[in-house]
């Protein structure tokens, strides 16, 4: 799992109001090069929550974005390469997603979380 | 790429080995799964450079058709993990980087709309009834551009009219008319594929 995916997606057990953004507890991570497509990278950075993007790649061990970022960083070369890479390259192989109001653990195997719910958290 | 060229690609996919009646797991096959993906890239962009999310993607055929036509970002959701698995490795084969979630379309939660286009072949409905409208309704308040499905053409005024009624679509159209070969999963079909009418259908979820 990629961290666009983690940005992406909530806590869905019934009754938890904040449910994101998932802790991430990294056992592996992988990287996997691909190439930059920086007018992507451009339309995401208004929908991507950074702060929560920031942390989620700090979790996986990339310590080199910023805490905060503006639209005016776009131009920098070397953001859009950090940026890119903690996005797009940054793989969660073995680990958890954890619910950030109740805790409850959702494992993630072979790159794969499983989100599926108990019948009493449905 | 080629339409032919795609195709080739995808009827080389390993599909479901058990498929399990009671999810509805049938592929799309690579004619059709082809088709979808190749008119919603050339005909209406909504494929290349864009984060698709494939619902119900089983062992991955829709998905891996959107990733091969260049787009940016494709997830896959499915609640079994055996088809999960196998969608893994076909995109591996590939060597397509997607994101598998195992999960029930029904439960999650999303921030936002960061998908744009959901692509999808969802369960017909005639185990759970109604399942197909769950996964459109869904899809709808997931998608930001865009959700292209298969439906089957005897339901085609109940769809149109739930999409853009009780789903608040702004537009959905038929784009084709397509025979689906069923393979024979039910007992009680007496021939060994069933050949059904469906429709491709594209959605324009309602501006937020
Ligand atoms: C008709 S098959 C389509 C498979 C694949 N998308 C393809 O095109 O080859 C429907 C898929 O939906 C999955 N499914 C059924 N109900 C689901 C649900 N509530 N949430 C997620 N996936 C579901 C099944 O496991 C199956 O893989």
């Amino acid at each position: 799992m990629r961290l666009l995916t983690h940005n992406m997606l909530s806590s869905n057990i019934k009754g938890v109001t904040n449910g994101f953004p998932l802790r991430i507890e990294a056992e592996k991570v992988v990287e996997k090069v691909v190439e930059m497509n920086a007018d992507f990278l451009k339309k995401m950075f208004e929908k991507i929550d950074w702060k929560a993007f920031a942390d989620a790649s700090r979790a996986m061990g990339y310590a080199e974005l910023p805490e905060e970022a503006d639209s005016s960083m776009l131009e920098s070369d070397e953001f859009l390469q950090r940026y890119h890479h903690a996005l797009l390259e940054l793989h969660l192989e073995e680990g958890a997603l954890i619910c950030p109001e109740t805790g409850r653990r959702f494992p993630v195997n072979k790159g794969i979380p499983n989100m599926l719910l108990h019948e009493d958290e449905v | 790429m080629k339409l032919k060229q795609l195709e080739g690609l995808l009827g080389g996919l390993q599909q479901f080995p058990r498929p399990k009646v009671e999810l509805e797991q049938y592929p799309t096959g690579p004619h059709i799964a082809s088709r979808m993906l190749y008119t919603a890239e050339n005909s209406f962009d909504d494929v290349s450079n864009k984060v698709v999310a494939d619902f119900g993607c089983g062992c991955g055929t829709l998905g891996v058709a959107a990733a091969l036509l260049g787009a940016e970002h494709v997830v896959g959701f499915d609640v079994d993990p055996e088809s999960l698995e196998i969608a893994s490795l076909n995109a591996e084969a590939l060597e397509l980087d997607m994101d598998f979630i195992q999960s029930n379309v029904m439960d999650l939660q999303w921030r936002g709309r960061v998908v744009d286009t959901v692509i999808m072949n969802p369960p017909f409905g005639t185990r759970k009834k109604g399942a197909d409208m769950d996964f459109l309704s869904v899809a709808l308040k997931v998608a930001s551009e865009a959700v292209y499905s298969l439906h089957k053409t005897s339901t085609r005024d109940h769809v149109k009219r739930a999409a853009l009624r009780d789903f608040n679509a702004s537009n959905a159209e038929v784009l084709c008319e397509l025979r689906y070969d069923v393979p024979q999963l039910y007992k009680f079909h007496k021939k060994k594929e069933v050949d059904i009418a469906v429709d491709l259908w594209r959605f324009v979820p309602a501006s937020l």
